[in-house]
């Protein structure tokens, strides 16, 4: 259902080679399936002049190139999909995700379960235990937005951002939590890391999820997540993942 | 041998670019690309390439080259007043705009244009590079794409797809093109301008920019009056399209150019339309910016008028000055006996 019952979409211009679709202004589950629900939709019609869609947490950005196509003709063809209300299925995996929660790569732990008033074990099992919807991936090739966290973990970013946050890292912000993909400057409170490469870029697609998957974090510990590493770096890791039918 | 261009000495930041990587911002990969499409375009033209052909996006300082190839075709463009500096020709001096055949041995500098950040260096046939993800384009920060993901580096060799230029007539472009750095930069208010105070919309189109010492491929920092937002700076992380203006909360402008991160957190006033981008990628550390608005009709009717414009001058393209190229020929060979060029490591 694309638009049935909930507020009117918005369009908004960016600039001649964009057209935001904008469903809202939070971070919502409703509002990302109305996002997702629409990519779909695009990515099946085929719109003239369309060259690539990318959804965010409550909208959907479509590049258009100007001279095969209009924002007017745009919004048009897009209203109508958006009224069609007609399902169309995503492809949708579920990911395990096997994630060190201990030293050295817990490296806000200590002080999240301080500012949060739980144990660091209590911060641990209230992460891992969610499953969590992919929303989106930016900032980073690869990196993916993952949603929502247990409210008791709930905190803005840190004040002074990490000029280097090491590759895997899971981290935690507002109501989200990230994985980087490559080291790289950043402000969340990192808990632990993943072994996994999220971004290679010899593999087709390069990045490992894509917005409307779902991911489990499962603890590991620290002989496990070398284990783990070694066999991703020889190529001999099988990723645990399932089809999902939305 | 096989063809290359021998890296003598790399440039400020020389990247091989072409049209654009695209299909795949969902997952968090910019398009890149040349700052200055138009400029690429005419490049390629000039040598016989098809417009999305790789090419040498070179800023601010051009590298120096050496032909380890039989002969090799090359255009330059982009600008006002760059050239290719050939050692051992008479005149060294061969201004942009137009094609020049060189032959093995030959060595020659770019020097970029004279008020614009960036030109662009064609080669016949192209650079022999693999595609990744369906572009040649370089991302730096990812370290993807063009030559192993980076700027050129001394000594490198860059492999040629063509290892000789057949003979013909040069050509060059009748008018260049200006770099239109007089007029203000047009707009398209939005998309989220309603994060901005009446007066800070006010002032973001009275008031005059300068380009920061940080400007990059990522983005056009400028500095200026503040604009003041409204309700804060922060928004629900949306998806950013190339020209975007972004304001964080110093209230600084930031126009977003070719590599810029997909998403972000902070309010975008405006975007440049996508006519005058390559204007944006002219623009160097010290310029004076100003804005104008347009409506989304308006900007698409001036991109068209501008493919018609590129068609025309791609399409009046007229034989450089004969006279003058057969004289640095015969000088060529004359020169080729007492021998200009460093060929001691050309067999490795």
């Amino acid at each position: 259902m694309a638009n049935g019952g909930a507020s009117r979409a918005r369009f908004l211009a960016c600039g001649d080679t964009a057209l935001v679709v904008e469903f809202g202004n939070q971070v919502d589950r409703a509002l990302s399936e109305r996002v997702l629900s629409l990519n779909a939709a695009l990515v099946e019609a085929r719109l003239p002049g369309v060259v690539e869609t990318v959804p965010t947490f409550r909208s959907l950005m479509v590049h258009y190139d100007p001279l095969a196509t209009g924002a007017a003709e745009l919004e048009s063809s897009i209203n109508r999909l958006l009224e069609a209300s007609r399902e169309v299925r995503r492809q949708a995996s579920l990911w395990r995700v096997p994630v060190c929660y201990e030293p050295p790569y817990a490296l806000d732990l200590a002080e999240v379960a301080a500012r949060v008033k739980l144990g660091p074990e209590e911060v641990v099992a209230r992460h891992s235990r969610k499953r969590y919807h992919v929303y989106m991936i930016g900032f980073l090739p690869g990196l993916p937005y993952l949603g929502d966290l247990d409210d008791r973990l709930v905190l803005p970013r840190r004040a002074e951002p990490r000029v280097r946050v090491p590759a895997g890292s899971v981290a935690i912000a507002t109501t989200l939590t990230v994985i980087y993909p490559m080291e790289s400057p950043g402000g969340w409170h990192v808990l632990g890391a993943t072994p996994l490469a999220l971004f290679t870029p010899g593999r087709e697609p390069p990045a490992l999820f894509a917005p409307g998957d779902a991911v489990l974090f499962e603890p590991v510990d620290g002989r496990e997540f070398e284990a783990v590493r070694a066999r991703v770096e020889a190529g001999s890791y099988e990723l645990a993942r399932r089809a999902l039918c939305r | 041998m096989n063809p290359f261009l021998k890296v003598v000495s790399p440039g400020l930041h020389t990247t091989l670019q072409d049209l654009g990587r695209f299909g795949y911002q969902e997952i968090g990969i910019p398009v890149s690309g040349a700052l200055d499409n138009l400029s690429l375009r005419i490049a390629n033209r000039l040598v016989g390439n098809p417009p999305e052909t790789a090419a040498l996006e070179i800023l601010h300082q051009g590298p120096t080259l050496a032909v380890m190839a039989e002969s090799v075709r090359l255009a330059l463009a982009g600008g006002q007043g760059a050239k290719l500096e050939i050692a051992g020709r008479m005149p060294s001096s061969l201004p942009a705009w137009q094609s020049v055949r060189l032959f093995e041995g030959e060595i020659f500098r770019v020097e970029g244009p004279d008020a614009s950040a960036c030109c662009y260096l064609a080669v016949e046939g192209g650079f022999a590079v693999a595609p990744y993800l369906g572009s040649r384009a370089t991302f730096v920060r990812g370290r993807l794409g063009g030559f192993a993901g980076r700027p050129l580096a001394a000594g490198e060799l860059l492999a040629l797809a063509a290892g000789a230029a057949p003979p013909r007539v040069e050509l060059r472009v009748a008018r260049p093109p200006g770099a239109g750095l007089q007029q203000p930069l047009r707009v398209v208010l939005g998309p989220q301008q309603d994060y901005f105070t009446p007066e800070a919309l006010a002032m973001f189109f009275a008031a005059e920019y300068i380009v920061s010492a940080n400007a990059d491929r990522m983005g056009l920092r400028l500095e200026g009056p503040r604009l003041a937002h409204r309700q804060g700076y922060d928004i629900t992380s949306d998806a950013i399209a190339t020209g975007a203006i972004q304001v964080p909360g110093h209230g600084q402008p930031i126009v977003l150019l070719a590599d810029h991160p997909t998403t972000g957190g902070y309010p975008k006033i405006a975007a440049v339309i996508s006519a005058d981008l390559p204007v944006v990628g002219r623009r160097r550390p010290g310029d004076r910016v100003r804005f104008a608005p347009v409506e989304v009709g308006e900007a698409e009717r001036i991109r068209r008028e501008q493919e018609t414009a590129l068609r025309s001058l791609i399409e009046q393209l007229e034989p450089a000055d004969r006279a003058a190229q057969l004289d640095a020929a015969a000088l060529y060979r004359e020169n080729l006996i007492s021998g200009v060029v460093a060929g001691d490591d050309r067999d490795s």
